[in-house]
């Protein structure tokens, strides 16, 4: 059970929680993460060192935006779209930013769906989700060739700071790798989820045990990252 | 957090073959479930998209100064929070995994302030010897 712990004689002994629960789960010779089965602790990790990859990028942009005296280029104004005749300003960014949540909606119910064993709904939104960060990344190629057209590159752009092109495509292009890396491991996953690997414990590559629908889950929280880094990019690189 | 366990959100062990392997290794690998209704998967994506416009809106009005920058980060945190809290279920986990996964980014902060004063300096000494803007 979730809530208690085997001492070495095999008897059950009730966990503590709160912070008495934190000291006693890391210390003395145990396994820190009780409830959490292997695959899903290293996701987490993997994860956490994923965010120092993405928090350094954040700051060595802050940095430069910071300590330079040419003034930064207006991200509303370059990211704005010509609509209907008239310049709406981040159109393009917000419509991408509604796409990327609409993906994790989808994969919060594929999730769900796959605890239920019910694998046709599960590949379903999978390869929906799928579909949406496919999007995703189409609308960020399509933001690319604008700006390289209007003459923005890692050493330069039309508008003031050099660093403002080196930010861009370092930041958005490191987050669209992940995004597109992302959209294939979904596809292998709702793959495997429709032939029922999970349910037959067919060996092989994120297949686990035998009814075992974690890894639904431990690919889930790698997306949700995605989609969360995404929020840090939205806010500061383009609202700042 | 164990409260929320206690409410039954939905979450259980799985029992069978994990369970037998724990007694005949002497650890138990019990597995949670991170089931929870699909209503509450719903109501944070409809909060999530809320959330977006209106940090859209911040820009789209052009509010400026100290107003739009607590905006921008009260809704950020706020997305954030949803996202790891509930799609993520870190909500229902046990705090020793919550306390190692979310404290060091938080320690980040530290990086920022450091890199805050180092870009000061920068500026000024940029400022100094180049003049101010071109």
């Amino acid at each position: 059970m979730a809530d208690t712990t085997l001492t070495h004689t095999g008897q059950a002994q009730p966990r503590p929680a709160g912070l008495q629960g934190v000291a006693a789960d890391w210390s003395s010779d145990q396994r820190a993460f009780k409830n959490v089965s292997w695959g899903k602790a290293m996701m987490w990790i993997f994860l956490l060192s994923d965010t120092f990859i993405f928090g350094c990028f954040l700051l060595s942009y802050m940095t430069a935006r910071m300590s330079t005296r040419v003034p930064w280029p207006n991200p509303s104004e370059v990211f704005s779209l010509h609509i209907g005749g008239s310049d709406i300003p981040l159109i393009l960014i917000a419509i991408m930013t509604f796409v990327l949540i609409s993906s994790s909606g989808t994969m919060a119910m594929a999730v769900n769906f796959g605890y239920r064993h019910d694998r046709r709904k599960t590949a379903i939104l999978m390869l929906l989700t799928a579909a949406l960060g496919a999007t995703f990344v189409g609308m960020q190629a399509f933001e690319w060739t604008k700006l390289i057209t209007e003459g923005v590159r890692p050493w330069g752009n039309p508008w003031g700071a050099a660093q403002f092109g080196s930010s861009f495509f370092m930041i958005t292009g490191f987050h669209g790798t992940h995004v597109t890396f992302g959209v294939i491991f979904l596809i292998i996953v709702a793959r495997k989820v429709w032939r029922g690997d999970y349910d037959t414990g067919r060996p092989g590559f994120f297949t686990s045990r035998r009814g075992r629908y974690e890894n639904v889950e431990i690919m889930g929280l790698y997306w949700h990252f995605v989609d969360l880094v995404w929020v840090f990019i939205f806010a500061f690189f383009y609202l700042w | 957090m164990a409260e929320a366990t206690a409410n039954g959100l939905g979450q259980h062990t799985l029992h069978g073959a994990q369970a037998h392997d724990a007694t005949a290794t002497g650890i138990a690998p019990a597995e949670v479930h991170q089931e929870h209704p699909i209503k509450l998967y719903l109501v944070v994506w409809a909060w999530l998209f809320i959330l977006s416009a209106c940090s859209y809106m911040v820009d789209y009005l052009g509010l400026h100064g100290y107003l739009r920058w607590s905006l921008i980060l009260i809704f950020m945190m706020l997305k954030a929070g949803l996202i790891v809290a509930v799609f993520m279920h870190m909500a229902w986990e046990r705090l020793a995994l919550t306390y190692a996964i979310i404290l060091p980014p938080i320690l980040v902060l530290v990086f920022v302030a450091m890199m805050v004063f180092e870009s000061d300096y920068t500026l000024l000494t940029r400022t100094v010897f180049f003049g101010a803007e071109p």
